[in-house]
Parts: structure tokens; sequence; C-alpha cells
């Protein structure tokens, strides 16, 4: 053994890699003139969204709404164009791991704090955003919205119509960084296309619409239990007084949550839903996608993820029975209203809203899907037990680099299944795809075949189930054994 | 029975787990010097260019060791002592055992060129190498790589990725083509060129260039250029590490020489992975398979031998590989480049220059696949070539192996095209 080696006494644990410290590049290969102008246009727009807020003269007109959110929307979007632009297409992690902001240092924690503050003061503080109160005129940051809201709802803006526009330009700036990054990606290019439209058609155009016409507020995209009033009594009842359109919404709303949702996700997994057309969902996947790596790979997260999200979709099935049994039978009066409420406040607000969006720099940009949404649940017991989908490995070419795992924003531990050959067949697994644009070996691909080829005993699959939850460890490595095959004479003998 | 696996690598993990299944009540200890926990080799790149931390790279959990009852012994083994049965530790007390697998890999290969040891200058293969490049790469805006393998383009992508130019010294008239058919290669060439590495073929390391004070300043080609740079990549090629034998009487050629169970000439000692070196039966080669996946069989198949329950000689099947040139995708299933006899070929190459299929073939059918940038399926490749399907057939059943994303244009009416076309013309159709 030579003297270098024996010396070595670097404690990998401990202290890490970290960045490597190399230096400065002479050449300015910073940010190339377009990129200036596009951050520069970003830069005006919050300069005038400021000016306005503090009351400046624009405020409540459409060149203020067009100088502040129009040109930060726009020069965002032109930003992470041009920042592609002249690279060449592939996967570019380069960095993700040293960025403060990426990796839960500084700037990530400020971040956080920033959204769930935004996320506070939407729900609780509305006033301090400008929301008018008894019906006086909208100020601050809702003013700057107004013009867009009187135009779209025929009324004034309220706090919601500000988030509204936030949360949908959100999707539409990110989504084109989304659609840049994976420019050699058709499936996350159609994916996010498909996302940004949803939010942009389905749940914030028509639901507008729909107020304009002073009908009740509904999200086409959305589903109980994920909306979870959207079959309650309240709700129903209104939808009935609001004539031919209430009732098409109200056949729209029973058809997308007992219909639709069991037979695509049947088809796709639970991904049509979660991946492509859901609003929380859109959100994880363009602004949240640079966060995708906090997401937790620990056993203990996934057993707390098992707890969490199932005892949340047993309490919206309780409480839904208890208000509908209520509604007939009428024994506990009023008594469901704080029933109601609560729920709303610790699930719909503070858990999806606040801790879901809130904590993406955190915990990364699923935690409200992963270990919250109802839906997610209902959607993952069916992609569990009956759907044809699944994610298939590529014989034996995994190197357990674990690319997959990490970038997994649920927090999957995608490698373990890989190393061993074996399907990824998991409740959670909302079928971003990322797993698969990750890996450098190419052995990931999500596909739909028949149901009863996914896993051992799948065409038992409560058998399976309840097998595999006695353990939530996969173990070992499993080296390639050759493809099976009933002509394959060794095969048959071993 | 204390079986001791010296190498937490993939061959040693391998073999400590399957151990584990086949013989629950024995006591197993895992001694290794360069981590704590085994870690995805292939990985260390990703840590350099921050796709993941190092505690990522790890396939296992910290606590599954322990869960398993797989001892850990972080140490230096400087001896093996099988007649004492016993191995001496650096710096610790020595470790008796019952039985004993090596599994140490590889080293980086040096060749004896000049200013080879001098800072600066080094290969990549472990974690110390990492440390190595991350000191190395404090004071650099110039790197040279010498050697154009698999890991030569890591290295060289690593150092681009931080902003450092790199120039890429390949011996042969381009890149990997002692490997590689021409039409692959060339598009690695291209891909090299396109990321602004500079890429000289036919070009070779004659010696470093000393700055005075021990470090590298420089290096000199065969041509006569001299090159500043202030990291040397040395990257041609890998051979086994068989430091460890020193003073022990286990047999060793270029690796530790095994049979086909993987024993070596002392009793109770096996190899496996990257160090061993298989003898041959007849007169063909000895076999050092120095890949990932073999690294699991080969552990895998010398824990049965351990456990007391071989079953025939290690047979590794079909070949297969993969690998990654900066964005381009390469998998290889069975001969290609091979040039065995009565062999033909077709190739298909997107005018895009970023996908390719290659159908080696002769008479008796198949023999070999090469893709880039484009996806097929290992069970699938595997069965035609094992089954011996005829080109005619692979031609017919090109969507078979498609492994591509959902939602991708689909390139096999192309492909098929081409094929057919140059079936019907057999002597042009050889490419
Ligand atoms: C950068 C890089 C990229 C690669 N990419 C790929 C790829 O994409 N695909 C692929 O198939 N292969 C790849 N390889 C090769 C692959 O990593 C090896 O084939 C594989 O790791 C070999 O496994 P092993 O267990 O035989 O040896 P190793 O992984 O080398 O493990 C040997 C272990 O033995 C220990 N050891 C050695 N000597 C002593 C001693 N005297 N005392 C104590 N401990 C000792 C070391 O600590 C080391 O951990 C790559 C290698 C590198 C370096
Ligand atoms: S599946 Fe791909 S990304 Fe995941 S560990 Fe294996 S090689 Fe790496
Ligand atoms: S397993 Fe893959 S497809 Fe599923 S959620 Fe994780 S990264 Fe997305």
């Amino acid at each position: 053994m030579d003297a270098q080696t024996l010396d070595y006494d670097f404690d990998e644990e401990g202290i890490g890699f970290g960045e490597p410290l190399t230096p400065e590049v002479d050449a300015p290969a910073g940010l190339s003139l377009g990129e200036r102008g596009a951050l520069t246009l970003v830069g005006l727009g919050a300069l005038s969204l400021i000016v306005q807020w503090a009351g400046g003269p624009l405020a409540g007109t459409w060149v203020g709404f067009a100088s502040s959110f129009g040109l930060m929307f726009v020069g965002g979007a032109l930003t992470f164009w041009l920042a592609s632009t002249g690279t060449s297409a592939g996967i570019r992690n380069d960095g993700t791991r040293f960025r403060s902001l990426f990796a839960r240092g500084t700037a990530g924690w400020i971040a956080g704090i920033l959204m769930t503050g935004f996320y506070v003061l939407l729900y609780w503080y509305p006033e301090t955003l400008g929301h008018p109160t008894n019906g006086a005129e909208p100020t601050g940051l809702v003013r700057v919205v107004d013009p867009l809201a009187r135009l779209m709802t025929n009324s004034p803006a309220s706090q919601w119509f500000l988030y509204g526009v936030l949360y949908t330009g959100a999707i539409a700036v990110f989504g084109v960084r989304m659609l840049m990054k994976y420019r050699h990606n058709r499936y996350q290019q159609i994916r996010t296309l498909s996302v940004t439209f949803f939010q942009a058609v389905f749940a914030w155009f028509l639901p507008n619409l729909l107020l304009y016409f002073q009908k009740p507020y509904m999200e086409f995209n959305g589903v109980w239990p994920l909306k979870y009033d959207y079959l309650w009594p309240d709700k129903i009842g209104q939808l009935q007084e609001a004539g031919g359109l209430g009732i098409f919404l109200l056949f729209w709303a029973v058809v997308v949550a007992l219909i639709a949702t069991p037979v695509l996700t049947y088809l796709y997994g639970k991904r049509w839903y979660c991946s492509w057309v859901c609003g929380c969902g859109g959100l994880a996947e363009t602004l949240g996608d640079p966060f995708r790596q906090l997401s937790s790979k620990s056993t203990g997260a996934w057993q707390l993820e098992r707890v969490l999200i199932h005892a949340v979709l047993a309490l919206v099935l309780l409480i839904t029975a208890v208000v509908w049994s209520n509604h007939h039978f009428g024994y506990l009066g009023s008594w469901t209203e704080p029933l109601k409420q609560g729920y709303g406040f610790y699930i719909g607000a503070v858990f999806s809203g606040v801790v879901g969006v809130g904590f993406y720099p955190l915990l990364g940009n699923r935690v409200w899907c992963r270990f919250g949404c109802p839906q997610a649940a209902i959607l993952g017991l069916i992609q569990r037990l009956f759907s044809r989908f699944r994610i298939t490995t590529n014989g034996g070419q995994c190197i357990s680099c674990g690319n997959c795992s990490t970038y997994c924003e649920m927090g999957i531990d995608v490698r373990a299944y890989a190393q061993r050959n074996e399907n990824i067949v998991r409740s959670s697994c909302v079928g971003c795809g990322v797993c698969a644009a990750v890996c450098p070996r190419g052995v990931l691909r999500l596909e739909n075949g028949p149901p009863g080829d996914r896993y051992e005993n799948a065409d038992k699959p409560l058998v399976a189930l309840v097998q595999s939850l006695q353990s939530t460890e996969i173990h070992g490595y499993e080296p390639w054994k050759g493809c099976p095959s009933d002509s394959d004479p060794v095969r048959q003998s071993s | 029975m204390h079986v001791v696996i010296l190498g937490n690598g993939v061959a040693g993990v391998s073999a400590a787990l399957k151990l584990r299944e086949l013989q629950p009540a024995w006591e197993i200890t895992i001694v290794s010097g360069e981590s704590k926990y085994h870690y995805s080799r292939p990985a260390l790149m990703y840590i350099f260019m921050g796709h993941m931390r190092y505690q990522e790279t790890k396939p296992f959990a910290d606590s599954f060791w322990a869960q398993q009852r797989l001892e850990l012994v972080r140490a230096w083994v400087t001896r093996i002592d099988t007649s004492e049965k016993k191995l001496e530790l650096h710096g610790q007390a020595p470790l008796g055992y019952d039985q004993l697998l090596i599994a140490t890999g590889s080293k980086s290969n040096k060749f004896g060129w000049p200013g080879q040891d001098l800072d600066g200058v080094q290969g990549l293969w472990s974690l110390q190498d990492l440390k190595l490049l991350y000191a190395n790469a404090e004071r650099a805006r110039k790197a040279v790589i010498v050697g154009g393998g698999l890991i030569g383009i890591e290295l060289a992508e690593m150092l681009h990725s931080r902003g450092i130019h790199v120039t890429f010294l390949v011996m042969e008239s381009s890149y990997w083509n002692n490997i590689l058919p021409d039409g692959e290669s060339g598009m690695i060439n291209r891909e090299i060129r396109a990321h602004g590495i500079e890429l000289r073929l036919e070009t070779q390391l004659d010696h470093v260039v000393d700055d005075g004070t021990g470090r590298c300043r420089a290096v000199v080609t065969n041509h006569g250029d001299e090159i500043d740079c202030q990291i040397v990549g040395l990257t041609a090629g890998v051979s086994p590490n068989i430091a460890v034998l020193e003073g022990s009487d286990i047999e060793a050629g270029r690796g530790v020489l095994v049979d086909g169970n993987l024993r070596t000439s002392a009793p109770d000692v096996f190899a496996a992975g990257d160090c061993a070196e298989i003898r041959a039966k007849g007169d063909e080669r000895n076999t050092i398979q120095q890949v990932w996946y073999t690294g699991k069989m080969q552990g895998e198949f010398a824990a049965r031998g351990l456990a007391g329950k071989a079953t025939g000689d290690y047979d590794s099947g079909i070949y297969f590989n993969s690998a990654k040139f900066l964005d381009l995708e390469y998998h290889t299933y069975g001969l290609v480049g091979r040039h065995i006899a009565g062999e033909e070929n077709l190739y298909w190459e997107h005018p895009n220059g970023k996908h390719a299929v290659r159908i080696v073939y002769t008479d008796e059918g198949v023999i070999g696949l090469n893709t880039m940038g484009l996806r097929w399926r290992h069970e699938v490749c595997e069965r035609w070539l094992r089954d011996r399907i005829s080109v005619d057939e692979a031609v017919r059943r090109l969507e078979e192996p498609y492994f591509e994303p959902e939602l991708y244009f689909r390139h096999e009416p192309f492909i098929r095209r081409a094929f057919s076309e140059a079936l019907q013309q057999p002597t042009e159709g050889a490419l």
C-alpha cells in the first residue's frame, strides 16, 4: 500500500464534499445582453408594483397592471427562455446541491419564510394586501389587479383574485422554465403544457367566468375530496339553485370525482391528475420543480406519509358522512359548522397552503401532495391496487447512482427498486417522469400495461399489499439474471 | 464461521448481502479503507458537479448494515496472512477470518510518463481522488485529460461544468474507437466539441512539465505541443488493484487469479469484482471484468461459494453496458466492434446526429446491438441475441425493444426503411 493512501483520513460523512472552490472564470460568461434586458423588465415590474402598492399613481389602471405584473411575468418567462438558448439540451442539474436557495441554505430559509408569510397574510390578514372590507374599494396590492378583476368577474378584485393571478402567472412563467429545461423531453413538455392549460382555463378563466355571470364558483379541475366542499350539501344546494348551469356543474363534480377518477387512474395511474391536471400539482411541477430534491427519502418520512395522508382521507370521509347525515336527519343542528370550518382551516388552509407551498424551499415541492392530500390518497390506493401504471426498470443497467431517488419529489427511493430490477409501483408516485429523465443510464420507463404483471402477486393485489405493509424496507442488490423466457432451458431448470 | 470481505465496493457488498441471505447465522465483517459506508462509485462525478450530495450516492441507508448484522470496519489492510488466516490492518489490531473474499477493485493506470507524480496530476477512482480533485481544482483554470475512455470523458465533463477549460487528449483517431465503431465514435467527437471541450485526437502525453515547485504547469504532447494546465487527469484505463497481495502467497497475474468458482490459490480465499482475473479454460484469454453489473454478479456468485453452495462455473451471460457521453446515452449488447469473422453491420443515424442504432449480424443471426441517444429494452435485446434471430427478423421487429419515454417521436419507420434498403444491396449494406 502506498503512503498517500494510508494517510487518507478524510471524513466523508462529517465534512462531506460540498462545492468545489474553483476560481472565477475570467470570460464574462455571465449574463447575455438579452438576459440582462429580461431581468431589467422583471426589476422594472417589481419597482412599479412596489410604487403602486404604496399607493402610487398608476394603481388600479391597466397601465399599472401591465407595468407591474405584466412586465414581471413577461420578463420572467423571457429570462428562463434566454437562459437556456445557446446551451445544449439535456439534463442540467449542475450546482443544484450547492445553491443556497435549493439546498436549504440561508436563501432557502428566507424564501420559505417569505412564502409562508405571504400565505398567512392571504388567509388571515387579507386587508394587509389591500383586500376590500365592507364593500370598500380594494387598495394596495389587490388594487393592482383590479382592472383585470372587473373585466373577468365584473366585480372589484379580492385577495383571492390576486392569488389567482399570481398562481396562474407562476405556473405559466415557471412552465416556460420547464419547457426550456426539458426541451429534449417531450413527455415533460406536453405535461407542462397540460398543467398550464388546466390552470389557466379550468382553474382560472372558467371559474372567473362563473363569477361574472354570478354563478356558484367552481374549479373545473378540482375534485372532491381535494376540494372537500364540492360534494357537501351546501355546495350541492347552491348548485341546484343555480339552474341548468348549476345542474351541469353538479353533474361535472360528481362525474369527475366518482367516474373519471377511478377509470383514468386505472388506465394511466394517478399521474393523469397529479401531474397533468391538478392545480396544486401544476404549481408543484413548475414553481416547485427547482426544489424537488429536498423531499426526504428516509423510511421515517415514508411511514409518516402513510399515516398522515390516510388520516386526512379518513377525516374528510368522516366529515362528509357526518354533514350528509346531519343534512338529512338534523340531529347535530349547526354543530357540524365548526367541524367543517376546522377542516377548512387546518387542512385546507394551513396544511395545503401555508405548509404545502410555503415550505417548498424547506421540504420540497410536494409536501401537501405527499403527506396530506386526500385525493392523492384515493388515487394512490387505486394506483397501487388496480391500475395499469408502473415504472419499468431496464434489465441490469442500473448503476445505483441515485439520481432518480434524489430528484423524486415524492421521496420515493426509486433506486432501491431499480437496482433490484423491480418495477416501481408505489401509491405516492405522481408519474412526473423526472426520475426517468435524470437517469443517466436510461433505466426507467413510465408505462401502462396489464395490471397483473406489475409485481409479484399483482393478481391478488390486496394480499400483496398486506404482505408489503409488513416491511417498508427493501433489501439488497439483485444482479441481472438474464431475460426470463419460457423457451429458456436454463431458466426453467433453476 | 467468520467471513471477512475485503472491500466495500459493489462486489464486496453484493457478496455480503447474498451471504447474509444464505447463512443467516454467520458472522460477516466488511473491511474497507476508502469510506465507512458503501457508495456508488459511478456517481462520483455527480458529487463534484452538484447533482447529488455524497450521502445520496449511498444505495443503502446507514442503518441498513446493522439491521443486516454486517459488521463494518474502516481500515486499510496492509497484508493478508493466509497461513495464520488473518489480515494486518494499518494502525489497528489484526483481524482473523475463517474465509476471506478479496474485492479490492481497480486502480488508475499510470504508464511511467515523466512527471506523472507531480502535484496536480491524478486519476479518478476513489473518494481520495475526488478529494484531491477538489484541492487541485481550486487553482485550476485549465485542465488536460489524458486517455479517452469512459472515466476520461466523465472527468472532462466534471471540470468543464465548473468553468475549467478542458483539453482532452485521445490516442486513437477518434474517441474510444478501439471499442466503438466509427459512426458512434464520430457522434461522440462532435458531442465533446459541441460542449466546448477541446478534443485532440491521435495525441498522446509525452511528459508533464514541472513549474519548479513540484506541481504541474503544462503537458507536452507527442507532437511536441505544450499545453498549459493546472490539472492533469490520467484516465488511460484501470487495472486490478492487487497491492494488498504483496507479501502473501496468493497467486496473481494482472489480477487476483481465480478459478471458475472464484476461488484463489489460497484455501478459503475467494476474489470477486474488478480485482479478479478468472483463469480461462483451454486456450482463451483470462477474463477480467471491470464493470458495475459484473461486480454485482461476481459478488453474488462468490457468496454462494463462501456459503458452500456453489453451483457450476461463473458465467456472466450476454455482455451489456451503458454510459453517457455528456448528453448522449449509449447502450450496448453482445458483440459490437469485435470484428468477428463474417460480421456485417447495419447502422442508422438520425440526420441531427443525436440518435443511432447499430445491428451487428452474421449468417447465423444477430450478435450485437448498439444504441445512441435512444433507449432500448435490455430484456428484448438479450433475447434477440440469445435466440440469434435473423437480421431480417430484427428489422421486422424493430418496435419490440422500444424503451423511450412515452410521447417521444418514434424513429422505427425511418430506421426500418434505412435498414431494409441497405439489406437489399448486401454489399453496400455493410457500413
Ligand atoms: C468515475 C467512475 C465511473 C464509473 N462508471 C461506471 C459505469 O457507468 N458503469 C459501470 O459498469 N462501471 C462504472 N465504473 C466502474 C465501476 O465503478 C467498477 O467496476 C466497480 O465499482 C467495481 O467494484 P468492486 O467492488 O470490484 O471494486 P471497488 O468499487 O473499487 O471497491 C473496492 C474497495 O476495496 C477497498 N480496498 C481496496 N484495497 C484495500 C485495502 N488494502 N484495504 C482496505 N480496503 C481496500 C476500497 O476501499 C474500495 O472501496 C466507474 C468507475 C469510476 C471510477
Ligand atoms: S435507475 Fe438510473 S438514476 Fe436510478 S440509480 Fe439506477 S442508474 Fe441511477
Ligand atoms: S417515482 Fe419517478 S415518476 Fe414517480 S413521483 Fe418519483 S420521480 Fe416522479
